[in-house]
C-alpha cells in the first residue's frame, strides 16, 4: 500500500506557519539544552531523590496508562458504538478533564476519594483503606487527567473502523465479546497504541492534580514533575537538569515505541 | 436445508416486504436496483438487522418470529460481501478459518480445512500471506472460503462480482457457479447485475420499491420481462398496450403488429436486434413500420445500441458498419422496422 | 457544616485559575493621612513583588497609597517567595519586594537587585486541624505552651510546607527540633495548599502561619506551640535597584515601616519582627 511518494511541496502560505509553530515548540527546549549546567549534571542526577522520582514517575504513569486501557478502551467503546441516549451528553463529561484546571480536579478526586469523600470514606470505614497521599493516589490522579486523551483518540478509532468487518465476524459465529477481542480491537490497535501513548505522556507531565490529590513526598507521591517544580523555589539549575532527565526518558521511550509500532504496522 | 422468509422492513423511505422460498440446493438472485431493499433484505437473513416484522425459517427451525430473533453469530450461515472484507490483521488461512475458530475447532484442524478450502478456491500456497497481498479476485475467493467453510445451512451473497474489473469478475463467477453447484445448503444472491443472475441462479426474484415485482427462471425473467427495469436489464424494449386479435394498441399510443393472437391487457417485448433501421421509409414486408428519432447512441462491441423516441419508443442495435453507412447523428429521422414474428407478446 | 469549608475551597480554586492579585478597595472609608514624603503626589504605576501570606495586608496599603496620591496605581504580584525571587533574578522589573523569609531576599541582595531590607512583621507556625479533628489532638492538661511533640502524641497525617519554600523551612526546623522529622506525610508546595487539606478535613493535621488561620476564620481549629517562636520567619521589605518607580517604591516601604503600616500589619495577625 505505501509507495514512497514524491516529497509533497509545502505551499508557501503554510510554510512560514509551520516554521514559526516548529520554532515554537522547540526553541524552549533549546533554551533548556543552552541553559543546563553541564559541568554540574552528573552531581544534580547523583541527588538521591533523583532516581526515586523518576522511578516513582515512571511506574506510576505505566499504571495510570493501564488502568486507563482498561476502562477507556470499553468506554470508548460504549461512545462510539451504543446507541443509548444521552451519549453525548456523556461524551462531555468525559472530556471534562481535558479542560478543568488539574489543581480543580485534585479537589474533585478528594470530594470523592478523600478520607471525607463519597467513596473514600466508606473505604475508610469499611477496609480501613485511605487513598490520598499514597502512590495509589498518584496514580489516580493521572488517570483522572490522561485518560481522556485515550478515550478521545480510540474513540475516533472506533469510529473511523469499517463497521461492516464486526458484521462479518458475526455470520462467522462470533458474539460481540468475540468480535471486540478478535476483530474490532486489531482493527483499532493503532488508535489505542497512539492514545495510549498521547495518556502516557500525559500522565508522565501531571502536576496539579497529583499535588493537590496525592501530595508531596519523596518515594510515595513526589514525581518528577513535583521533585522540578519545587528544586525551581531553590535552585533552578537542579530543576532544569531533572527536566532533561524526564524529556530523555520520554522521547526514548516515545521513539522506541514508535519504531516497535511501525515496524510491526508495515508489512 | 430450506429456507422460507417473509420479510417486512421499514426504514425512513424504505418499505421493504418481500416472500421468499429457497430450497436445498437452490440459488434464487435477488436482483433489483439500487435502493430497492436488496441488501436489507440480505442483512435481515443473516440476523444483522431484525426485521419489523415477517418470519425467517430454515428447515422448519424459526431465525426470526414473533419474539424470536436468532442473532447473526447463532446462525448457521456465510455470507460474502461486496468487497471481500478479509480481516486485515489475520493471515488468509487465519481469515478462512475464523468461522472454526469462534466454533472452538483446534489450531491444526482449522489450518487443515483452511488449506483444504484455499486449494479448492484456487489459492493453495497463499494462506500465510496478508490480505493485502492478494488481488481482488483472489481475496473474493478467500472470501467465499471463509464463508463456505464452515459448511452453513444458508448462504447469503451480497454483489459478490460489482467490486470486481471485468476480466477478473467473469473468472470469479465461473468459479462461484462450481462452487454453488457443489453446496447443499440454500443460496440467496443479491445482485443489480442480470449476468450473475443468469449466470449462477436456478431463480430469480425481481424486486422494486421493497416488492417482488416478478419471480421465475433466468431465462422467463429475461424473455418475458414484466417492468421497464428488468426489461432494460435484459436489454429489451417492453411495450404495454391490449391485444385485439393480432394487434396490440399500445397504452402509449400506436399499435404493434404481432404473430400470434392476444387478447386483454398485454406486454410486447421486442429484442434490439430485431429491430432495423432505414433512412427513408422501407417497401415490402414488415408489418411494423415507425418513424423515430435517434436520441442516443452507445457502441457495443460490434454493434452500436441505439435508443430511438418517437410513438413507439425502442431500442435497435445495428451493426457499427451499418451505422456509419447510414451516418447516424443524434437527432437523426429514421424509420425502425419489426417483424410481427420477431413480437414476443405475453399477459399482462 | 461541613460544606461550607468545601464550597469556600472550591471558590478559592476557580480564583487560583484566575489569579487574584487585584485586592478590593475598601467599603467606602475615608480617612485622613499624613503624606509621610509631603510631596505633592506619585503617580504611575507601583509594582510590589510579595509573599502570598501578604496579600491581604499589602492591598490595604497598596489602597491607603493610592487614596492618597490618585495618579498612582499600584500592582501586587503576589506568589510564593522562592518563585518571586527566581523571577525578580531572570530580570522581571518590580520595584518592591516582600519575600516571606530572610533567605529569599539574601537571594535577591546577593545577586545585586536588592540593597537595606528592612524587617516589618515576623509570622509563627500553628498547629491547624479541621473542626471536627479527626485524630482527637489534644492540648495537654498542663499549664503554658505545649511542645509540638506534646500535641502529635499519636500516629497522625500531617501535612506541611516542602523544605524548598519559607514555610517549608520554618516546618523543618520545628520538626527537627521535636525529634519529628519522620511524621509528615505530605510535603506542599506552599501553605495555602497545607491548609486546603486542612479544611477537606484530608489530614488530621497541618502546619500552617498564624496569619492562615486568622483567614481561615472558624473553618479551623488552631493550636500554639512552643518551638514556633525560635522557629518564626521574619518578613523584610525592600526598594530594588532597578525600580522603575523608585520614589513610589520608597513610598511604599515607608508606609509599610511607618507605625499605620505595622497597625495594619498586626491587624492581619502578624507578629513583631
Amino acid at each position: 500500500m505505501s509507495r514512497p511518494r514524491e516529497g509533497a511541496r509545502v505551499p508557501a502560505p503554510l510554510l512560514v506557519p509551520a516554521a514559526l509553530g516548529v520554532a515554537f515548540l522547540v526553541l524552549p527546549l533549546v533554551g533548556l539544552l543552552v541553559r543546563a549546567p553541564w559541568s554540574s549534571v552528573g552531581e544534580q542526577l547523583a541527588a538521591p531523590g533523583v532516581g526515586q522520582a523518576l522511578r516513582l514517575s515512571l511506574v506510576s504513569a505505566t499504571l495510570a496508562t493501564l488502568l486507563s486501557l482498561v476502562l477507556g478502551v470499553p468506554l470508548a467503546w460504549v461512545l462510539a458504538r451504543s446507541r443509548m441516549r444521552g451519549r453525548s451528553l456523556l461524551r462531555a463529561l468525559v472530556t471534562v478533564p481535558l479542560v478543568l484546571p488539574p489543581v480543580v480536579g485534585g479537589v474533585a478526586l478528594f470530594l470523592v476519594l478523600g478520607r471525607q469523600g463519597i467513596v473514600g470514606s466508606w473505604l475508610d470505614d469499611a477496609f480501613g483503606i485511605t487513598i490520598p497521599f499514597t502512590t495509589t493516589a498518584v496514580v489516580i490522579a493521572e488517570t483522572f487527567v490522561a485518560m481522556p486523551f485515550l478515550v478521545v483518540s480510540v474513540e475516533g478509532a472506533l469510529r473511523a473502523a469499517d463497521t461492516r468487518f464486526e458484521d462479518v465476524a458475526a455470520t462467522l459465529g462470533a458474539d460481540r465479546w468475540t468480535t471486540f477481542r478478535r476483530v474490532t480491537l486489531p482493527l483499532v490497535a493503532p488508535g489505542v497504541a497512539a492514545g495510549a501513548v498521547l495518556c502516557w505522556a500525559r500522565a508522565l507531565g501531571e502536576f496539579g492534580a497529583t499535588i493537590t490529590f496525592a501530595g508531596n513526598f519523596p518515594g510515595t507521591t513526589q514525581t518528577m514533575p513535583l521533585a522540578v517544580y519545587l528544586a525551581l523555589q531553590r535552585e533552578p539549575e537542579a530543576a532544569i537538569v531533572l527536566s532533561l532527565v524526564l524529556l530523555a526518558v520520554s522521547l526514548a521511550t516515545l521513539l522506541l515505541l514508535r519504531d516497535r509500532w511501525l515496524g510491526r504496522a508495515v508489512p | 436445508m430450506t429456507l422460507e422468509a417473509s420479510v417486512a422492513v421499514r426504514r425512513g423511505s424504505l418499505d421493504l416486504a418481500v416472500d421468499l422460498a429457497v430450497a436445498d440446493g437452490e440459488v434464487l438472485a435477488v436482483l433489483g436496483p439500487n435502493g430497492a431493499g436488496k441488501s436489507t433484505l440480505l442483512r435481515v437473513l443473516a440476523g444483522l438487522l431484525p426485521p419489523d416484522g415477517g418470519r425467517v425459517a430454515v428447515d422448519g427451525t424459526p431465525w426470526d418470529d414473533d419474539g424470536v430473533h436468532l442473532p447473526a453469530h447463532r446462525r448457521s450461515l456465510g455470507m460474502v460481501f461486496q468487497d471481500a472484507l478479509l480481516f486485515p490483521h489475520l493471515s488468509v488461512a487465519d481469515n478462512v478459518g475464523f468461522g472454526l475458530r469462534t466454533r472452538g475447532v483446534g489450531r491444526a484442524d482449522r489450518r487443515a480445512a483452511a488449506d483444504a478450502w484455499l486449494g479448492r478456491v484456487g489459492l493453495e500456497g497463499l494462506g500465510d500471506r496478508r490480505p493485502a497481498e492478494l488481488s481482488g479476485g483472489q481475496a473474493q475467493r478467500a472470501a467465499l472460503a471463509r464463508a463456505l467453510v464452515g459448511a452453513p445451512a444458508l448462504l447469503l451473497l451480497d454483489e459478490p462480482l460489482s467490486a470486481l474489473d471485468a476480466r477478473t469478475r467473469l473468472a470469479v463467477r465461473a468459479e462461484l457457479r462450481r462452487h454453488l453447484g457443489d453446496f447443499a445448503g440454500s443460496t440467496v444472491l443479491v445482485t443489480h447485475d442480470p449476468v450473475d443472475a443468469m449466470a449462477l441462479a436456478d431463480r430469480v426474484v425481481v424486486v422494486e420499491d421493497g416488492r417482488v415485482v416478478q419471480t421465475g427462471t433466468p431465462d422467463e425473467v429475461n424473455r418475458r420481462p414484466r417492468t421497464d427495469y428488468v426489461a432494460r436489464l435484459a436489454g429489451l424494449s417492453l411495450l404495454a398496450g391490449t391485444g385485439q386479435g393480432r394487434t396490440v394498441r399500445l397504452d402509449g399510443g400506436g399499435e404493434v403488429a404481432v404473430a400470434e393472437e392476444a387478447a386483454g391487457p398485454v406486454f410486447a417485448a421486442v429484442r434490439p436486434e430485431s429491430v432495423a433501421l432505414y433512412l427513408s421509409r422501407p417497401d415490402g414486408s414488415p408489418r411494423n413500420v415507425w418513424p423515430a428519432r435517434l436520441v442516443g447512441a452507445t457502441p457495443h462491441g460490434a454493434t452500436v445500441r441505439c435508443e430511438l423516441a418517437g410513438e413507439v419508443p425502442l431500442v435497435a442495435d445495428v451493426t457499427a458498419t451499418a451505422f456509419a453507412e447510414l451516418g447516424l447523428v443524434p437527432g437523426a429521422e429514421v424509420w425502425a422496422t419489426v417483424k410481427a414474428s420477431e413480437v414476443a407478446v405475453y399477459r399482462r | 457544616m461541613r460544606t461550607r469549608p468545601l464550597l469556600a475551597l472550591l471558590a478559592a480554586g476557580v480564583l487560583l485559575a484566575g489569579c487574584g492579585g487585584e485586592g478590593d478597595a475598601p467599603a467606602g472609608e475615608e480617612e485622613i493621612l499624613t503624606d509621610p514624603s509631603g510631596d505633592a503626589g506619585l503617580a504611575g504605576t507601583l509594582t510590589v513583588f510579595a509573599a502570598a501570606s501578604l496579600t491581604d495586608v499589602f492591598t490595604e496599603v497598596g489602597d491607603r497609597l493610592e487614596q492618597e496620591n490618585p495618579g498612582l496605581e499600584v500592582q501586587l504580584n503576589v506568589a510564593g517567595s522562592a518563585a518571586l525571587a527566581a523571577q525578580l533574578e531572570q530580570g522581571a522589573p518590580a520595584d518592591v519586594f516582600a519575600p516571606a523569609d530572610e533567605a529569599q531576599m539574601a537571594r535577591v541582595v546577593d545577586a545585586g537587585l536588592a540593597t537595606g531590607p528592612e524587617l516589618f512583621a515576623s509570622n509563627r507556625l500553628m498547629l491547624a486541624l479541621p473542626l471536627d479533628n479527626p485524630a482527637g489532638i489534644e492540648q495537654p492538661e498542663q499549664a503554658g505552651i505545649p511542645g509540638i511533640a506534646d500535641l502529635l502524641v499519636r500516629d497522625v497525617t500531617l501535612a506541611v510546607c516542602a523544605p524548598e519554600v519559607p514555610c517549608g523551612a520554618a516546618a523543618a526546623e520545628v520538626l527537627d527540633r521535636a525529634g519529628l522529622s519522620d511524621v509528615p506525610d505530605t510535603y506542599e508546595d506552599d501553605v495555602r495548599a497545607v491548609l486546603t487539606k486542612v479544611l477537606l478535613g484530608e489530614v488530621d493535621a497541618g502546619l500552617v502561619y498564624r496569619t492562615d488561620v486568622q483567614t481561615a476564620g472558624n473553618d479551623v481549629v488552631a493550636l500554639a506551640f512552643r518551638e514556633a517562636e525560635a522557629a518564626r520567619n521574619r518578613y523584610p521589605v525592600a526598594v530594588l535597584e532597578e525600580a522603575p518607580n523608585r520614589e513610589a517604591a520608597q513610598a511604599f516601604v515607608d508606609l509599610v515601616l511607618s507605625d499605620e503600616g505595622r497597625q495594619l500589619v498586626a491587624d492581619a495577625g502578624f507578629f513583631e519582627p
